[in-house]
C-alpha cells in the first residue's frame, strides 16, 4: 500500500517537473555550462512587459523573443556583458535587476542607507532623553525606578 | 509638540503616499522611456505587407519624416488607436507608415480590409526580430522618425484623441518647423 503510494508520488513529482520544464521551450544549448550560465543570465534581467517577472520566467511573447536573441548570442560567443549592453541600448536600465550606480538610481541604492541614518538618529535620541529622565528621577525623590522608561 | 508629533508624522505619510497615488495616476506605469530617443533609428530591412518581395529599407525612408505605428491584429489596444490615426492620418503633416508586428499577414489583411488602412506604406515584421532593435516590447507602439532617420518621439500603448492632440501633433509640430 505504502509502496503503491511511493510510486504515485514519484510519478506526480515528475509530472510536475516535466510541466514546469515544458513552460519555457527547450533550447538546444551546446553544454550544460551554457545552460546553467543562460538561466543565470535571464533570471537577473527583467522583462520590460510584465515588469514583475524576470525573462526567465515570463510567458509574455516579448520575453519568449528575448530569451531567443540572448540564446542567438550565445551561440556567436558574445560575453554576458555584451549582451547585457544590448538589451540596455534598446530597453533601458530598465530591464537590469541590478541597475548601475548613476544618478537616476543614486537614490535608489543609497535610499536604504538614508533610511538607516534617520532611524539611527531617533533611537539616539530617544536614549539621549531616557538617560536624562533616569538621572533626574535619581536626584529628586519621588516615585520609583519602577515607572522609568514608561514614557513611551 | 510631543503631543502633535504623531499627527506631524501621519500627514508626512499621507503627503508621501497622495504623491505616490498622485504619480501613478499622472504616467503609464509599463512605459519604459526608450534610449533610443533622439538617436539614429536602427537599421532594418523589412517586407511590404502586401508586395513581400519588395523590401524597404532605413534608407529608402531617409528624407521625409514618418511615424511609424507598431499594430497587429491580435493587439486589442490597436483597434483603440486605428480610428484615430484614420482620422488624423489625412492632417497628420508626415506619412503614416504601419509595422505590422509578429502577425500572420493574412490576419493583418483582414484586419485591415475590416477596420480600413490608414497607412500610406505597410512593412511586416512577422517574427519580431527587427522590433527587438527598436525596443518595441509590445503594441500599439508609435515612433515619429524625422527626415534624417532620427528617432524624435515615441508613444507606448493606444494613440487616443487626447495624445494625439496634446503628443503626438505637437512633436510633429515641433519637427516640422525645426526642419522643414
Amino acid at each position: 500500500m505504502s509502496r503503491r503510494l511511493l510510486v504515485l508520488l514519484a510519478a506526480l513529482w515528475l509530472g510536475a517537473g516535466l510541466a514546469h520544464a515544458q513552460a519555457i521551450e527547450p533550447m538546444p544549448f551546446a553544454d550544460r555550462a551554457q545552460e546553467v550560465r543562460f538561466q543565470h543570465l535571464t533570471a537577473e534581467l527583467r522583462c520590460p512587459m510584465c515588469q514583475n517577472e524576470t525573462l526567465a520566467d515570463s510567458n509574455a511573447p516579448i520575453a519568449r523573443d528575448l530569451r531567443n536573441q540572448i540564446f542567438k548570442m550565445m551561440q556567436q560567443g558574445r560575453s554576458d556583458d555584451e549582451i547585457k549592453q544590448y538589451l540596455v541600448e534598446r530597453y533601458s536600465n530598465f530591464v537590469l535587476y541590478d541597475p548601475p550606480l548613476g544618478t537616476g538610481t543614486a537614490l535608489l541604492w543609497f535610499g536604504p542607507l538614508l533610511i538607516l541614518i534617520a532611524g539611527a538618529g531617533v533611537v539616539l535620541v530617544a536614549i539621549r532623553r531616557r538617560g536624562a529622565a533616569a538621572t533626574n528621577n535619581e536626584s529628586q525623590p519621588g516615585p520609583g525606578p519602577a515607572d522609568l522608561g514608561d514614557d513611551w | 509638540m510631543k503631543r502633535l508629533l504623531p499627527f506631524i508624522v501621519f500627514m508626512l505619510m499621507v503627503v508621501l503616499f497622495g504623491f505616490g497615488i498622485w504619480w501613478n495616476t499622472r504616467h503609464d506605469p509599463n512605459a519604459i522611456t526608450s534610449p533610443l530617443l533622439d538617436k539614429p533609428a536602427p537599421e532594418f530591412a523589412l517586407p511590404k505587407l502586401y508586395e513581400p518581395d519588395q523590401q524597404v529599407s532605413k534608407t529608402d525612408l531617409l528624407g521625409q519624416p514618418y511615424l511609424l505605428n507598431v499594430f497587429g491584429s491580435w493587439c486589442i489596444e490597436c483597434g483603440v488607436e486605428h480610428p484615430v490615426l484614420t482620422a488624423a492620418a489625412p492632417t497628420l503633416g508626415v506619412q503614416l507608415v504601419g509595422y505590422n508586428y509578429k502577425d500572420a499577414p493574412a490576419d493583418a489583411k483582414a484586419w485591415l480590409a475590416r477596420h480600413g488602412n490608414p497607412y500610406g506604406l505597410l512593412i511586416a515584421d512577422e517574427k519580431g526580430d527587427t522590433a527587438i532593435d527598436f525596443g518595441v516590447y509590445g503594441a500599439p507602439e508609435s515612433f515619429l522618425v524625422d527626415a534624417k532617420g532620427v528617432i524624435r518621439y515615441k508613444h507606448i500603448g493606444p494613440i487616443t484623441a487626447e495624445v494625439m492632440a496634446n503628443e503626438v501633433k505637437p512633436a510633429i509640430a515641433a519637427m516640422l518647423k525645426e526642419a522643414p
